[in-house]
């Protein structure tokens, strides 16, 4: 079923660049602010979703040659690798940290552990849903 | 961690590197870089010999679980460490030999090396555990990797099958194991094997001792393939040779053994161990010999002679145990003996069985055949494979100048013991053994002169024999060697490696600060015991002449009553009704899982509710209720309503949106903005995803639009709404738990977040946020493949 909706494809291409930066804003304000990984994994995987709907399946493959499932893969390890790397220092699994530190264009910020964390459950949370998605769209 | 800890997880660790060895020298043999494993092992584990009886044993401990008692206590003393010379170094030679024996060319060598490391740290973690639980969990991963090492050609479906009959068989032995060690920390209130043997005089009586020893020995017998579990071991032949001289013969089947040793001094002397162990083991003894003779696979017979030789064990380790009994205190030294005799058995048994094993892998090899009646006439082809048959094979028969003559006399010794010592009946024990002795000669006789005399048929062959390479000659060289070495000197290996192994086997007799006086000789003057080695060799010898006589006897067995059609037909119904039953329930139709969902849940959860009898309706603190939000809930009950009656499947997918966005607009009222998010997103990819499903699905079934059908929805979904609104009524007047709120007024200082929710979700709770995405990813990679699969199917077709 192919068909040219152009109407939806122009304003998608402006509205997919606003979603992915708005979902990433989500995911670091969500330490002192609404958002998170959960949360901005979800706002990306919908800003993919409506790029595949407004283009078909085979065009986004394109431009995007993304094995998703490897991208979740690698969201899980970084959230398992956060918790070992508590082990090495001797601390219980999963322990979580921050400090502030002073970095240039920034300022004075706020750095977590927590975050890195994060970040693996946002790929997580993205590799799974599109997985999900792309795997029944594809199927003919 | 101590270096004993290290040592066990050396092979673990070692199979991570297997692969990448495997890809990056291509050129050389992956089995070079292994040996170097049980090499070191071995070295490393000889420094603690020779281990002085009297000193304590070397115990290292880091604790594990330690709210649940588990620690993992590493225990080295007699009994480990002869097992563990054995492990390491027949582990050494198997790894040299199998260098020759597979292919570099043809086979998967890192799934090989990866098992075989995999079995050889489970079976060392096994002899050195003090603690149960950690034993039991290194004994399923000897069964473990013994299925993965079966099922190494599993193109093959006898390969296949064998596999799954062993796991089979020796899990459920293992499962009965372990309930068998939780009835023991019941009784005692102990998991570690040290406390247990302390306090063995007041655990007999408590009510549990029984059922626990029997469920223990029920593990015990799974592995070491006793009568009537035995049936799994002649199918594990399937396995490449080295596997089954290593597994199969000198070490896994050897962990049953080590099992009914190790816990003699907490279950010995109690007349049931050595009755059902005795009785078991000579039943083995017996039953194994009469079948090694019928076969005509090599190795077929090789695994009928080795559960007749672990019967043999088993029985003498049964009668070792009166040594313990208070009724023969007197006679305890004398019953020693044949605890002696068993371990002795156990480590000539592990040599030239794996001796044996390797010459046949190396007929096998070489012929392309293992079939006795293809073979016959390689004396002059292979000399020295003929050799180190004949030293293997009359050393089981127990021949002089070979080390199974000592032991099989010590054996005789300990069955004449018993007969002696204890009931008149008993003498029925020294005729069977006598014997399968006897069987166990002619067996002996048929491998060695059927296999290299004779009429040689190179017509049958599918190879051009010719001798081994000298690599894969050398580890049974080896073997064959101690075998001879061992008649000689047979009280060096007595004192430095049996006499500590003996002070652990029957720790009471020694308490005093005395010791065992181990002493074994090939010459005992004109006894009982040589006129039953002579009547064997004349008995042996005319019934392997007269074979073709008596055979027929075999003919006579019931060919359709066996325990393997026992096994099969059970398998077989077990899954036909399983299936049957799963039927039953998995129709195919989401609606039926969804109402099985749902039943549970009101089930849960309403059953909860009436039954604590919680359920309180406590208005007073609640705010005024809003025009605006009367207005959203009576939408949301429109739309709710909408989707049930409407007749178009698109039409409800848009309404059961609505209403979650209406949910999103409420968690905004009441000031959740995560929540509202959440919400928003949530619904918003659903709803594609719904959109994308929607193409694909069937058209609406009749049965949706029956009456019945409709009345049963409508009582599901009605009780899970009340359910949830009672609950959701209830909880304002409840405090089950610990309030969270610290977490609330904290999450700044403890966690540097103003974002509470958050905070929670990666720092606090950031476990159960770990386990919900591997959930979320594994979900995902079902659904991958659910789909794929489909589609590999249909375009199959």
């Amino acid at each position: 079923m192919k068909f040219t909706d152009v109407i939806l494809q122009t304003s998608a291409k402006i509205l997919v660049f606003i979603i992915l930066t708005f979902s990433i804003y989500v995911l670091f304000a969500g330490h002192n602010n609404p958002g998170g990984g959960f949360i901005g994994g979800l706002i990306t995987a919908s800003a993919l979703v409506l790029l595949y709907i407004a283009f078909d399946v085979k065009t986004v493959h394109e431009i995007l040659p993304i094995d998703f499932k490897i991208v979740g893969a690698v969201g899980l390890m970084i959230a398992l690798l956060t918790g070992i790397g508590s082990l090495v220092v001797d601390e219980p699994f999963l322990s979580q940290t921050f400090w502030y530190e002073d970095l240039p264009l920034f300022g004075k910020t706020e750095l977590t552990t927590a975050l890195v964390f994060d970040l693996g459950v946002y790929l997580a949370v993205v590799g799974t849903t599109m997985t999900i998605i792309l795997s029944i769209g594809e199927d003919e | 961690m101590s270096w004993l800890h290290f040592a066990v997880f050396t092979p673990f660790l070692f199979t991570l590197f297997v692969p990448l060895l495997n890809k990056s020298f291509r050129r050389v043999h992956t089995g070079w870089f292994v040996l170097i494993i049980p090499l070191l092992l071995f070295v490393y584990f000889l420094g603690y010999f020779p281990l002085d009886p009297a000193m304590a044993p070397v115990i290292h401990s880091i604790p594990w679980i330690p709210s649940l008692d588990i620690h993992f206590t590493l225990h080295l003393d007699g009994l480990a460490l002869l097992l563990l010379l054995i492990i390491t170094g027949i582990g050494a030679l198997v790894v040299l030999y199998s260098i020759y024996y597979m292919s570099m060319e043809r086979e998967a060598l890192h799934n090989f090396y990866i098992y075989l490391l995999l079995f050889m740290g489970a079976m060392l973690g096994i002899v050195l555990s003090d603690n149960l639980l950690v034993l039991y969990v290194f004994w399923e991963m000897t069964s473990v990797s013994s299925f993965l090492l079966i099922a190494y050609w599993y193109q093959r479906g006898r390969s296949r099958y064998g596999a799954q009959k062993s796991m089979l068989i020796t899990i459920s032995g293992g499962f009965a194991m372990l309930l068998g060690f939780l009835m023991l920390y019941t009784a005692s209130g102990t998991l570690s094997v040290r406390e247990l043997i302390a306090m063995s005089g007041q655990l007999s009586e408590h009510g549990l001792f029984l059922p626990a020893m029997l469920l223990v020995l029920l593990g015990a017998f799974t592995k070491s393939a006793q009568f009537p579990f035995h049936i799994w071991l002649p199918d594990a032949m399937e396995a490449p040779t080295p596997i089954s001289a290593y597994l199969h013969s000198a070490t896994m089947v050897k962990a049953g053994v080590y099992l009914v040793a190790r816990l003699t001094p907490v279950f010995g002397g109690n007349i049931e161990w050595f009755g059902i162990i005795t009785t078991v083991g000579a039943i083995t003894l017996f039953w194994g010999s009469f079948m090694a003779i019928r076969q005509t696979d090599l190795k077929a017979l090789l695994a009928y002679s080795t559960i007749s030789q672990l019967g043999l064990i088993m029985c003498l380790l049964g009668i070792g145990s009166n040594a313990l009994n208070a009724d023969y205190s007197e006679q305890a030294l004398l019953f020693s003996g044949a605890a002696l005799a068993a371990i002795f058995h156990l480590f000539n048994h592990s040599i030239f069985k794996g001796c044996l094993f390797m010459v046949i892998g190396i007929l096998d090899h070489e012929t392309g055949t293992r079939d006795i009646r293809k073979l016959g006439g390689l004396m002059g082809i292979m000399p020295v494979s003929f050799t180190l048959t004949v030293i293997g094979g009359l050393s089981m028969a127990g021949l002089p100048p070979f080390s199974g003559f000592l032991s099989k006399e010590m054996f005789f010794t300990g069955v004449l013991t018993a007969a002696r010592n204890m009931n008149d009946w008993l003498v029925v024990l020294p005729i069977v053994a006598w014997v399968a002795s006897i069987l166990t000669f002619v067996y002996c006789l048929i491998l060695v002169f059927r296999t290299f005399t004779g009429k040689y048929q190179p017509e049958r062959l599918d190879k051009t024999p010719h001798e081994a390479p000298i690599g894969m000659l050398i580890p049974p060289g080896v073997l064959a060697l101690l075998v001879i070495v061992f008649f000689f000197i047979p009280n060096v290996v007595g004192a430095s490696l049996l006499r500590p192994a003996m002070h652990s086997i029957l720790p009471q007799l020694v308490e005093d600060g005395g010791t065992f006086d181990v002493h074994i000789s090939a010459w005992h003057g004109f006894n009982m015991e040589l006129a039953m080695t002579a009547g064997i060799i004349a008995l042996g010898s005319l019934l392997y002449i007269y074979l073709k006589k008596w055979s027929g006897i075999y003919d006579n067995l019931p060919r359709r009553f066996t325990l393997n059609s026992l096994y099969d037909s059970g398998l077989n119904s077990i899954e036909r009704a399983s299936l049957r039953f799963t039927n039953t329930y998995m129709t195919g139709f989401l609606a039926h899982y969804l109402s099985y969902i749902f039943i549970i849940m009101i089930c849960l959860t309403g059953g909860t509710l009436l039954g604590q009898g919680v359920f309180a309706l406590n208005m007073e603190n609640n705010s005024e209720i809003a025009p605006y939000e009367y207005v959203l809930g009576i939408s949301m009950v429109i739309a709710a309503v909408f989707v049930v009656f409407s007749t178009s499947r698109l039409m409800s997918i848009i309404a059961v949106g609505a209403v979650g966005y209406i949910v999103s607009l409420m968690f905004v009222l009441f000031r959740a903005p995560d929540l509202a998010l959440t919400q928003l997103v949530v619904e918003t990819i659903t709803t594609a995803l719904f959109l994308l499903c929607f193409y694909y699905l069937p058209k609406m079934r009749r049965e949706l639009t029956r009456l019945r059908f409709k009345l049963s929805s409508l009582v599901i979904s009605l009780g899970v709404g009340i359910s949830l609104t009672l609950i959701g009524l209830s909880v304002q007047d409840h405090n089950l738990f610990e309030p969270i709120k610290s977490y609330f007024e904290n999450s700044y200082q403890l966690a540097g977040a103003k974002n509470i929710v958050n905070a929670i979700l990666v720092d606090f709770r950031a476990f159960d946020t770990m386990l919900e995405i591997v959930v979320l990813f594994t979900a995902g990679i079902g659904v991958y493949n659910l789909i794929k699969l489909r589609q590999a199917r249909r375009n199959e077709k």
